[in-house]
């Protein structure tokens, strides 16, 4: 007899699937218990995670935030929970807050550092943010001169003359044009120099004396905490960004001379640690400049900062650089544009948008990097800690500061690692 | 470009670029204040507090020449200095003295060009350990683990220390007094050795002061003391006085609660001379008249001071000892004001 | 940049420096030349104008002088009457030190965290984040002294071993965790070969050094076996076993060496204030040495990932469709392309831990930064000498690294065409 071969007809309803693959078990299953190599790392993940937190919730939250000095806040902890129980002190935190925050910055001008902080942001967001309207950018320019004579204050005349500095080597670069071409570099060169280093401190002394406008001077060594931090990391960064830009094209060129400097330069600062250089901020820029001159350590300190990061930044810059098709280079040579016209409208634009994840991670390196100025004696945070130990109400005091310092740096740092990610993703389609 | 952004924020910062000239009371005075250099944070004898202001026995001595060059102590700013840049950050001029607790040696005085123009504290290195080790002197330290702080003569004296009683040691260097206290009390080192003063500060702050002993043996000298630039002898003169101001006012009973009433009314002629009610002792020294009772109204002569900040009645609770008067039995002792 | 001017019809005028292409570049890099020099020469003049003045012209002679400071952890042979330079010396190589096992711990745990983010438990990998952005987003600073304070609240006093009920006890009678250190045994030998002192500087154990010839044998031998196992497999397609043979090339001559040695371990043991015997690691070392090994581990971590997740899939399955055996891809095919990728950023995570043991100065580890431009920076007073001779030994050591790693990524790099 011939067999008939079965052939359903009709579709059978779906199933369910089992109770152990949807809902939370399911994801469990699928997730933490897969297996069992899998499901003792999660055994053992969770108890190391337990074993942290049982320890660190108590002591953060049931702890003190109202007390004057160490000692009562022992006796309050003490009271509430027992001596067995050891809490945080926060009441430090609270009662120095501002002191962490701007240092020893007058109160009464706290308006000065908030305000150049948001303005920072403003001035930063066309950067970070391309959807902005391109015009922002000026600000963005304009803001160093803005953001330094708020913070340090003085004549309001001095930021106004200082730019100005830029429109004398424009007029130089165009009179010295009628004639000829060296003539123009040098006057562009020189003028500025000569109006910068003469004119200016006469001539805003003269203005001032005309026209009193200005701020409360308020000198660096007033500056602390985290502002210090911000200040120092900021000025750096900017200052840095022309320098860097400089160095990478340098290394990039065939100009034998101009090649080796900018390699050295750049191998030499990358080679060295950070702190070594902060050394020679603090005990040896006193003799490399004129006898007699003299700046301020957190100035000196944003100058080698400065060095320091324009190293890092040019070898981002050379990424961006190389990252470029060679395409596009000798698209550039052949509409005839020069070195600096292919430059500045066909290579640096795409090249520096490539390289903006890479700055900003040098940026939060080099944030963080500037709790090393603690160490040549500069009040930041870390600093201020050791300062707020030796007052004789919170001497003793450990955890509580480098906690809250701790913190502090890992929101901002984290926050500029997100923005970092999301560029990268933005540039990572566009490349797709 | 660069150079010429940094030269604009260099003047936007409104940076003093001024000669460090011979004569450093004619800059301070066209300044219009005194940089004085100064600790970081040590425990009593400078430390900012929660509104920025420094205070401290060092502090008090920067305020004091203040005073006695301007007539107003608040004329002051402070530069905290460490212990690697407080040498140098003078010699460039960044400051016009120093008083932080260094110690006057043979080799600061004369090779590094420094002049030292006092000792507004004779101190001396100890050792504390806590009470239940029996250690009764530090003969018997023989292995142990000592917490130092870095950088200073202390590190050099443990060394000669340890080297001449032939016994042997673990240091363990450490940055700042707080690390130093925090590595004692938890047992990561069984001595701790620095400054006597600093050691009874130290002490002072612990939950249980009683539990720690400070042993006999102080071995080594530290006259503590301000110092100021090579070259300057006016500049030092002036540093020096104000300090020796400050030893007579004790000396003599003046203090800053009496003082506007001495001046009006003394008989005695050194007391005169001292606030110069009489003679010109200010004008030899390039400074008014009231130099010296501006410097002592400032935070009061070398006894308040001392009693203010380090003093038996201060957490820190030190004695005297050797810092008391030489009519006490004590090393300070004032040259004449004539 | 390649535009070929025509030859100038006239005379040569002083334009051309900048219009012709042909002088143009050597303008530009004469400007340059002399403008660097100037400024080197200007600064050199100012500090010799300075020290003059200030009456210290610079002077090495005090790298000879007696250093007279005590130095806790040391490689070679100091005492305080050692000159400054053996201090430094010292210091070196506790950098090196630190540098070398921070490098190693850093790339293991790197690559296990890297390799962990991927992981398909959802838990492991959320907690690896947490690890990498915790580590990677807080100063390295701030880790290096929480990791030192957290040692030593932590751990026992060598006090709490003592006594008949002791409040801490030793793992297994011989490793002893205290907070201010680790005490380990010590290998030591009853018939020992003794010492030869290297060109003065220090002594080398002669054992250590019939170990390392004996390991090299074993592993030369071990090639050896490789090669004709190979033979045998290209003639036969049969590859021998051959695993036991070369384990046993290695250990039994060290075995009979280290038994003609008479091994045997050191116990650290309590006397006095401290344990004494077996090696020491102390707290400012192991404190540098995580920390720093943690925070370069969360930034390789990602670069881990990143190169993992660099290598297409493709790969893989065209591995496996020539019938390679998991492994053998893994080695021959992800790895290779994977470490191309990994490689160059490695190189720089390895720099950067490398400097940032100049943090050291936060724990008291007595590294280069500690003894050179530390202690005898501040004994001596010689500030320019000993922040310039410091700067030069990194930059060294900088130059070195890179310049290993660059020819091994030389070798790795794939060839293009």
């Amino acid at each position: 007899m011939a067999m008939t071969p079965y052939v359903r007809t009709r579709m059978l309803e779906q199933k369910p699937p089992p109770v152990t693959s949807v809902g939370p078990a399911g994801w469990m299953r699928r997730n933490l218990f897969a297996g069992p190599v899998n499901s003792a790392m999660t055994v053992v993940t969770l108890g190391v995670v337990a074993l942290l937190l049982s320890h660190l919730l108590p002591w953060v939250f049931l702890s003190v935030w109202n007390a004057d000095s160490l000692a009562e806040c022992r006796q309050i902890i003490d009271e509430t929970w027992g001596t067995e129980h050891s809490g945080a002190c926060w009441a430090v935190v609270r009662e120095r807050f501002l002191q962490l925050v701007y240092g020893f910055y007058p109160w009464d001008f706290l308006w000065r550092p908030n305000l150049t902080f948001v303005l920072m942001l403003v001035a930063l967001a066309p950067v970070l943010f391309t959807g902005l309207p391109r015009r922002m950018l000026v600000f963005s320019v304009l803001y160093p001169f803005l953001g330094a004579w708020l913070l340090w204050g003085g004549p309001v005349w001095t930021p106004l003359l200082a730019l100005a500095g830029f429109g004398v080597a424009a007029l130089g670069w165009r009179l010295g044009g009628r004639v000829n071409a060296i003539l123009a570099v040098a006057l562009a060169v020189l003028l500025p120099l000569l109006w910068w280093i003469l004119v200016m401190g006469p001539l805003g002394r003269g203005l001032s004396a005309l026209l009193p406008l200005g701020l409360e001077p308020v000198e660096s060594n007033k500056f602390g905490g985290f502002m210090v931090s911000v200040v120092i990391g900021m000025s750096a960064i900017t200052l840095s960004l022309p320098l860097g830009i400089l160095l990478a094209l340098g290394r990039q060129t065939d100009l034998f001379i101009v090649r080796s400097f900018s390699v050295a330069f750049i191998e030499f600062i990358r080679g060295v640690p950070l702190i070594t250089l902060l050394f020679v901020a603090s005990t040896l820029l006193n003799y490399f400049m004129p006898p007699g001159t003299n700046f301020d350590l957190i100035v000196r300190v944003i100058i080698m900062a400065t060095l320091f990061s324009a190293a890092y930044i040019a070898e981002v810059v050379r990424g961006g650089l190389a990252a470029l098709p060679k395409g596009q280079y000798e698209a550039a040579d052949s509409l005839g544009l020069d070195y600096w016209q292919a430059q500045r409208l066909i290579i640096m634009p795409q090249a520096l948008k490539i390289a903006i994840p890479g700055i900003v991670s040098t940026f939060i390196g080099l944030f963080k990097d500037t709790t090393l100025v603690s160490i040549i004696g500069i009040l930041d945070p870390i600093g201020l800690s050791n300062a707020i130990r030796a007052d004789s109400a919170w001497n003793g005091i450990y955890w509580e500061l480098f906690a809250f310092i701790g913190f502090v740096f890992f929101l901002f740092c984290f926050s500029m690692s997100r923005y970092s990610m999301y560029l990268e993703r933005k540039l990572n389609t566009g490349h797709r | 470009m660069t150079k010429t952004v940094f030269w604009g924020v260099l003047a936007a910062a409104g940076v003093a670029a001024g000669m460090v000239s011979a004569n450093t009371l004619d800059d301070v005075k066209a300044r219009g204040e005194l940089i004085c250099g100064t600790n970081t944070g040590l425990v009593g004898f400078a430390a900012p507090d929660a509104n920025g202001r420094y205070e401290g026995f060092d502090v008090a001595w920067c305020r004091a020449v203040a005073a006695a060059i301007f007539g107003d102590p608040e004329k002051i700013e402070f530069k905290p200095l460490t212990t690697t840049n407080r040498f140098t950050a003078l010699a460039a001029g960044e400051v016009d003295l120093v008083v932080r607790n260094t110690t006057w040696t043979f080799t600061r005085d004369v090779d590094l060009k420094l002049d030292f123009v006092g000792v507004n504290y004779y101190d001396g290195q100890g050792f504390m350990v806590p009470k239940e080790l029996g250690v009764t002197s530090a003969r018997e330290l023989d292995g142990a683990t000592v917490c130092i702080q870095k950088g200073t003569t202390t590190e050099l004296n443990l060394s000669d220390f340890f080297r001449a009683n032939n016994i042997s040691y673990e240091p363990v260097p450490i940055e700042t007094n707080a690390e130093a206290q925090q590595q004692y009390l938890a047992g990561a080192c069984d001595v701790y050795t620095t400054d006597a003063s600093g050691l009874a500060a130290t002490r002072a702050s612990f939950e249980a002061p009683g539990d720690h002993i400070i042993l006999p043996e102080i071995v080594s000298k530290e006259p503590l003391g301000p110092l100021v630039r090579h070259g300057d002898s006016d500049w030092a003169d002036l540093v020096r006085w104000v300090h020796n101001a400050l030893l007579a006012a004790e000396e003599l009973g003046v203090t800053s609660a009496n003082i506007e009433e001495l001046s009006a009314s003394t008989e005695n002629p050194e007391i005169a001379r001292l606030l110069g009610t009489e003679g010109n002792l200010g004008e030899m020294l390039g400074l008014s008249a009231d130099w010296a009772k501006n410097a002592i109204k400032a935070e009061g002569n070398y006894g308040e001071i001392f009693e203010k900040y380090i003093g038996e009645g201060t957490p820190i609770g030190l004695a005297r000892g050797l810092n008391a008067q030489w009519t006490e039995g004590g090393l300070q002792y004032a040259p004449p004001f004539r | 940049m390649a535009t070929v001017s025509e030859p100038p019809q006239g005379g040569f005028r002083l334009s051309q420096l900048i219009y012709d292409t042909r002088y143009r570049s050597m303008t530009i890099q004469i400007v340059t030349l002399i403008g660097v020099l100037s400024l080197i020469y200007w600064l050199g003049a100012n500090v010799a104008y300075n020290l003059a003045a200030l009456g210290k012209p610079i002077d090495f002679t005090f790298l000879w002088a007696p250093a007279n400071y005590d130095i806790n952890q040391m490689l070679i042979k100091y005492d305080s009457q050692d000159s400054h330079a053996r201090a430094a010396l010292v210091g070196l190589l506790n950098t090196l030190l630190v540098a070398v096992l921070g490098c190693v711990l850093a790339t293991v745990v790197g690559v296990i965290v890297g390799v962990l983010r991927l992981s398909s438990n959802w838990l492991v990998a959320r907690v690896m984040t947490v690890y990498v952005e915790a580590f990677r987003n807080v100063p390295v600073l701030l880790w290096i002294v929480l990791a030192m304070a957290i040692l030593i609240e932590a751990l026992p006093q060598p006090r709490d071993f003592r006594g008949d009920d002791p409040a801490a006890s030793m793992l297994f009678d011989a490793v002893a965790f205290t907070n201010r250190g680790i005490y380990l045994p010590e290998p030591l030998f009853t018939r020992s070969l003794g010492e030869v002192p290297f060109f003065g500087i220090f002594d080398i154990s002669l054992d250590l050094l019939a170990l390392l010839a004996v390991l090299a044998a074993g592993m030369l031998a071990v090639r050896a076996i490789g090669r004709r196992a190979e033979r045998i497999q290209n003639a036969t397609g049969d590859r021998p076993t051959t695993w036991y043979l070369s384990l046993g090339v290695i250990a039994l001559p060290v075995l009979v060496l280290l038994a003609l040695l008479g091994f045997h371990l050191g116990y650290p043991e309590l006397k006095g204030f401290n344990f004494a015997g077996g090696i020491y690691l102390r707290n400012s070392f192991i404190a540098l040495w995580l920390a720093l090994s943690l925070y370069t581990a969360a930034f390789i971590a990602e670069i881990v990932r990143g190169g993992i997740i660099a290598i297409s899939k493709g790969q893989s399955e065209a591995a496996a469709a020539l019938g390679l055996r998991p492994n053998r891809t893994m080695r021959l095919v992800i790895l290779p392309q994977a470490l191309r990728v990994i490689i160059p950023p490695l190189i720089s995570q390895y720099l950067n831990l490398t400097k940032n043991s100049s943090l050291a100065i936060g724990v008291g580890y007595m590294d280069l930064t500690g003894t050179l431009m530390g202690t005898s920076l501040n004994l001596s007073g010689r500030e320019l000498e000993c922040v310039m001779l410091t700067m030069l030994i990194y930059l060294a050591i900088s130059l070195v690294i890179s310049g290993v790693f660059n020819l091994y990524n030389q070798r790795v790099k794939l060839k293009e065409r």
